[in-house]
């Protein structure tokens, strides 16, 4: 017997922030869970399991936080889960609670995902010392600016193309109540003009850190019939890597090169750049657009950065990206992939408010974590599979 | 010689808490010297009150004020108290169903000796001497003596000023254990070397050596001595400040590939202006004075230009 056929029926989230010190975690989690429940039209008392992810403990300070969250996410009497891979881990979350659907155990799952940025330092967290190992860490944007580099070399891309994205996203986010940033303004040239941060990464080029929370809730076949508008879930695909191995490829890793043909083949993509009308992909720093345009197959190999420069990723581009403002403009880390998963949910029923793209039918939610080592995609879709 | 080297770690941080309305509320009433519990749905009282309410999952908004006396329901005795618990003599933890309460509260009871500790014993809150507005406001329970001079609690709750957000200072000491492959590096580095492993099933020699071949899963046993020159594959400029930063910066922390291994490892790149640092720029390992050597990669202070021409980028395009 194959997958059962499954749909997000609610997408709820906060509003992000640097500090959403008004709301404790599970307040920041139930704001999510709430407005997920009502636009499934919904209680708590009708689900059948919950599972929660975030990134990280250090992030928080709290191990194993879905032990003291479990009343406050409705889970008393019901199975429980946790999920970590680390900045993926939203979109992994999304794709284990929806595997409880598919695989016909459960019939209405709620997934949550969450950070709460501000009770610490992300910063921190990712750069603790080693002994005996030289203290040159420094972060996620000091992990990932020398990949950045390498990609610039490899494709020969001109190097304000990061900019194009950042001011894109960034302006895209105005029209997303619930982004973080809203940063009017912002253009190719006052992107350039930041701070250079990691070199070649600019403060303007990087994600904020956010406190925020995205909870979905997913439904089987016959309980997905009662919904005005389910985004269907065509393919699911995790994939994961060593993150460090001799000549493996940091800027487009086979795992996520593999995750993307086995998605397509799942969702019966053949094209993707003519096949999905609205994608929602992991953008923590600017360049990662183009990076990952090449890697999920929109453009060929070292010309990802010609789509971008185009137009094309833009709202009213052939191949809308990240419409909501992406990971550049809100970053509950925890979170971000479930948002990426979510805002793609939206976009297919059309529920994206005024950064809907018109007529979207097909959408891709993406994210990775790690050290471009975790990968989780997801493509929903306006139509049942298989029709 | 123990086989692996080991050395300790704190991970510490005062983490900022933002504590919602509900434990805000309670947290208020501990600064104020009253105890707050809240009302569920089914009528129970519960100290702390839950943050949303087990039956209707609704957010808890009817708050009581309960007794700080109250009755040992179970309990534990804690011979040797240990860093971060409430008393530093021997203490018992205790559940204590507080006056007014329908569910035990969990806290530290001061008695002396377990013989003075018994399920049923009427015990009362002592108030630590300045009350900020966190669990510990309760300094501990000790046994009530006499039940008629209980004094009544604080002057209620200021509402002007809610307690929103506690600080909690987390610090965990770790003892890092480097395996043996890294061990043998790091023993090497101590004596002015560079000691790789070479996978026997795909060739490739790793730096650090790994315990296991991450392509192939091979166990990795063949000793490499590398050379102490490399070329720089790809890196980033460090401008950024953080807290616990070991290095000023502006810094280069680069993927330095030496000649004969086959992957990159991070280190610092100096004697050169920051913006000349080059992909395919060809650096050797600056060591420390031999004095100050020991078992760590920081032996090496830094690379620096060789002077060489630059490799060609064919050479290490595969290691990006």
């Amino acid at each position: 017997m194959g997958k059962q056929p499954a749909a997000v029926i609610g997408v709820g989230q906060t509003h992000h922030r640097a500090k959403r010190d008004d709301v404790s975690m599970a307040g920041l989690c139930r704001e999510a869970i709430d407005r997920a429940l009502e636009d499934a039209g919904m209680t708590l008392d009708e689900i059948d399991a919950i599972v929660v992810g975030k990134a990280p403990d250090l992030f928080e300070g709290v191990m194993m936080p879905e032990l003291f969250l479990a009343e406050a996410l409705g889970a008393a009497g019901k199975p429980l889960l946790r999920v970590h891979t680390a900045g993926s881990v939203g979109g992994s979350t999304a794709i284990v609670a929806a595997s409880l659907v598919q695989s016909g155990v459960h019939r209405k799952v709620l997934t949550v995902a969450y950070e709460k940025q501000s009770e610490s330092n992300a910063m921190w967290a990712l750069s603790v010392p080693v002994p005996f190992n030289m203290p040159v860490h420094a972060g996620a944007g000091g992990y990932f600016a020398p990949h950045v580099r390498s990609y610039i070399r490899r494709s020969g891309a001109p190097t304000h193309v990061g900019a194009i994205v950042a001011a894109k996203d960034r302006n895209n986010a105005l029209k997303n109540p619930y982004a973080h940033l809203h940063n009017e303004g912002t253009t190719v040239e006052s992107v350039l003009a930041s701070t250079m941060l990691w070199d070649p990464i600019r403060y303007d080029e990087t994600c904020p850190s956010s406190d925020g929370a995205c909870a979905l809730v997913i439904a089987s076949e016959d309980v997905a019939a009662s919904s005005p508008n389910p985004a269907w879930i065509h393919g699911t695909v995790m994939r994961s890597e060593a993150t460090t191995a001799a000549e493996r490829d940091q800027v487009n890793p086979q795992a996520s090169r593999d995750a993307a043909a086995a998605l397509y083949r799942q969702a019966g993509i053949t094209s993707p750049i003519d096949d999905i009308d609205v994608a929602e992909i992991y953008v923590p720093f600017s360049w990662f657009e183009p990076m990952w345009l090449e890697s999920l197959g929109f453009a060929a190999q070292n010309e990802g950065w010609k789509l971008t420069e185009s137009g094309a990723t833009a709202m009213d581009g052939a191949m809308p990206i990240n419409c909501s403002g992406g990971v550049l403009s809100s970053n509950p880390i925890g979170a971000s992939g479930m948002l990426r998963f979510g805002e793609a949910a939206l976009q297919v029923r059309g529920q994206a408010g005024e950064h809907q793209v018109d007529g979207a039918r097909r959408a891709l939610g993406h994210a990775y974590g790690g050290g471009s080592q975790f990968f989780a995609m997801w493509i929903v879709g306006s139509e049942k599979p298989g029709n | 010689m123990s086989r692996t080297l080991s050395a300790p770690v704190t991970v510490a941080f005062d983490y900022t808490r933002s504590t919602g309305p509900v434990l805000g509320r309670f947290l208020t009433g501990l600064r104020d010297g009253v105890l707050i519990g809240g009302r569920t749905s089914e009528g129970r009282v519960v100290v702390p009150p839950s943050e949303y309410d087990p039956v209707t999952h609704e957010p808890t908004t009817d708050f009581v004020e309960v007794s700080p006396v109250g009755t040992v329901t179970s309990w534990t005795w804690v011979p040797e108290p240990v860093k971060g618990q409430p008393l530093d003599r021997p203490f018992a933890f205790a559940l204590v169903l507080l006056d007014g309460a329908d569910a035990p509260l969990l806290h530290a009871l001061d008695a002396g000796s377990p013989d003075a500790v018994s399920t049923g014993m009427r015990v009362q809150v002592r108030w630590a001497p300045e009350r900020v507005g966190h669990i510990t406001d309760i300094a501990c329970f000790e046994p009530l003596t006499d039940e008629t001079s209980v004094s009544p609690s604080g002057g209620g709750i200021i509402e002007d000023h809610p307690v929103t957000g506690v600080i909690t200072p987390v610090s965990l000491d770790y003892i890092y254990a480097a395996s043996p492959e890294e061990s043998a590096f790091y023993r090497g580095l101590e004596q002015g070397r560079i000691v790789g492993q070479r996978c026997p099933t795909c060739g490739k020699v790793y730096v650090p050596p790994r315990s296991a071949c991450p392509s192939d899963g091979t166990p990795t046993t063949e000793e490499i001595e590398l050379s102490q020159t490399g070329t720089v594959t790809t890196f980033c400029i460090v401008n950024v400040p953080f807290l616990g930063q070991k290095i000023t910066p502006p810094y280069v922390s680069a993927y330095v590939l030496l000649d004969g291994a086959d992957i990159a490892f991070l280190h610092l790149i100096l004697d050169c202006p920051a913006d000349e640092v080059r992909m395919g720029m060809r650096v050797k390992a600056v060591w420390k004075p031999r004095e100050e050597w020991g078992t760590t990669i920081e032996n090496i202070s830094h690379f620096a230009p060789t002077d060489e021409p630059d490799a060609d980028y064919d050479t290490y395009k595969q290691h990006l």
